[in-house]
């Protein structure tokens, strides 16, 4: 039985709890990091990440991506869309692909 | 040309051919292999794209919401409000294997059924848009599960795809034209250790009835 886990900042995660995922709200990179690295060795499915955060700790999120579990997705925080989560599709149909044939237009 | 030395010997001439045979075989089902996978990753890039998009803007407007409610109250109360949930989601997760790439399935639960149950407060001191602002993230939270599925399952087969493309490539311009290469280098060199053979032979039988009969077939041939 998997969990759910949000990290961000405060103000971005707080409306998730209400919700029942659990939100960890983290304020410093080393903070992230070390989270990041405790809810995927402890049970979370899915950890949904803001985008400012992802962006500090993305050394360790690569680490994720190719494992099966934990899936680390992407979120806007409150501060704003990024553009990063869209950045990651393109990301991975370049990877395949070689070029970006999908969305290379928008 | 080979770029290590190989021996010209029918030994390795038949390895050779073997080798070919192989990669060839090789060649055509990773080729087909990543064919179907890049199919089915387009579609779920697509998916992807979409649900992303659909996502992100419901987020958007759940944080709009939510500031909006926190505008409308005081911090405490709001901690207070959200501070012992009633409901919980937990995750059921599976695997399927699409092309030998193990891609998650999630399903989630709920602890309890009541969809009512999200808003985990009273509802006497806190104001009627935090009801609507946790209302637009319950909203959203399918979508966001069913988006991680989709974003993992992408990421996985495009590691898988990339790797089956090098494979590809490196069978179709390495390995097959090196080993094409090598059975040609053998066959040239095999026939001409036959052909030089041949030559032996004659001289030797030339030099013998020479010897024999002191008959000079060069001689003779060349009156």
């Amino acid at each position: 039985m998997y969990k759910i886990a949000v990290v961000g900042d405060y103000d971005s995660i707080f409306g998730f709890a209400a919700l029942g995922l659990d939100t960890f709200p983290v304020s410093s990179r080393k903070e992230a990091e070390e989270k990041l690295e405790a809810l995927a060795g402890n049970q979370y499915g899915i950890i949904y990440i803001t985008e400012d955060v992802a962006a500090e700790c993305e050394k360790v999120i690569e680490k994720f991506k190719e494992q099966l579990l934990p899936a680390v997705i992407l979120i806007p925080g409150v501060s704003g869309n990024t553009g990063n989560g869209v950045l990651g599709v393109k990301k991975s149909v370049e990877q395949a692909v070689g070029s970006d044939i999908l969305f290379g237009s928008e | 040309m080979a770029s290590t030395q190989i021996n010209p010997t029918r030994m390795e001439l038949n390895k050779q051919k073997k080798k070919l045979v192989t990669a060839v075989k090789g060649h055509k089902l990773l080729k087909d292999k990543r064919d179907e996978l890049m199919r089915q990753f387009l579609d779920l890039a697509r998916e992807n794209m979409a649900l992303r998009l659909k996502v992100e803007e419901g987020i958007k407007n759940a944080n709009k919401n939510f500031v909006i409610a926190k505008a409308g109250m005081s911090e405490q109360i709001l901690n207070t409000a959200l501070m012992a949930p009633k409901q919980e989601v937990y995750l059921e997760t599976g695997k399927k294997n699409v092309m030998s790439v193990d891609i998650p399935v999630f399903q989630s639960q709920t602890r309890t059924a009541d969809a009512n149950d999200i808003y985990s407060y009273g509802f006497a001191f806190t104001s009627g848009d935090l009801d609507g602002a946790v209302k637009s993230l319950a909203d959203i939270l399918p979508d966001m599960l069913r988006l991680a599925e989709v974003e993992k399952s992408c990421q996985l087969m495009a590691a898988e795809i990339e790797k089956t493309r090098r494979r590809v490539n490196a069978l179709e311009h390495v390995i097959i034209p090196e080993a094409q290469s090598n059975i040609k280098y053998i066959t040239m060199k095999l026939d001409e250790n036959e052909r030089s053979t041949q030559i032996r032979l004659m001289k030797v039988k030339d030099m013998m009835l020479e010897e024999a009969h002191h008959y000079k077939e060069r001689e003779y041939t060349a009156k």
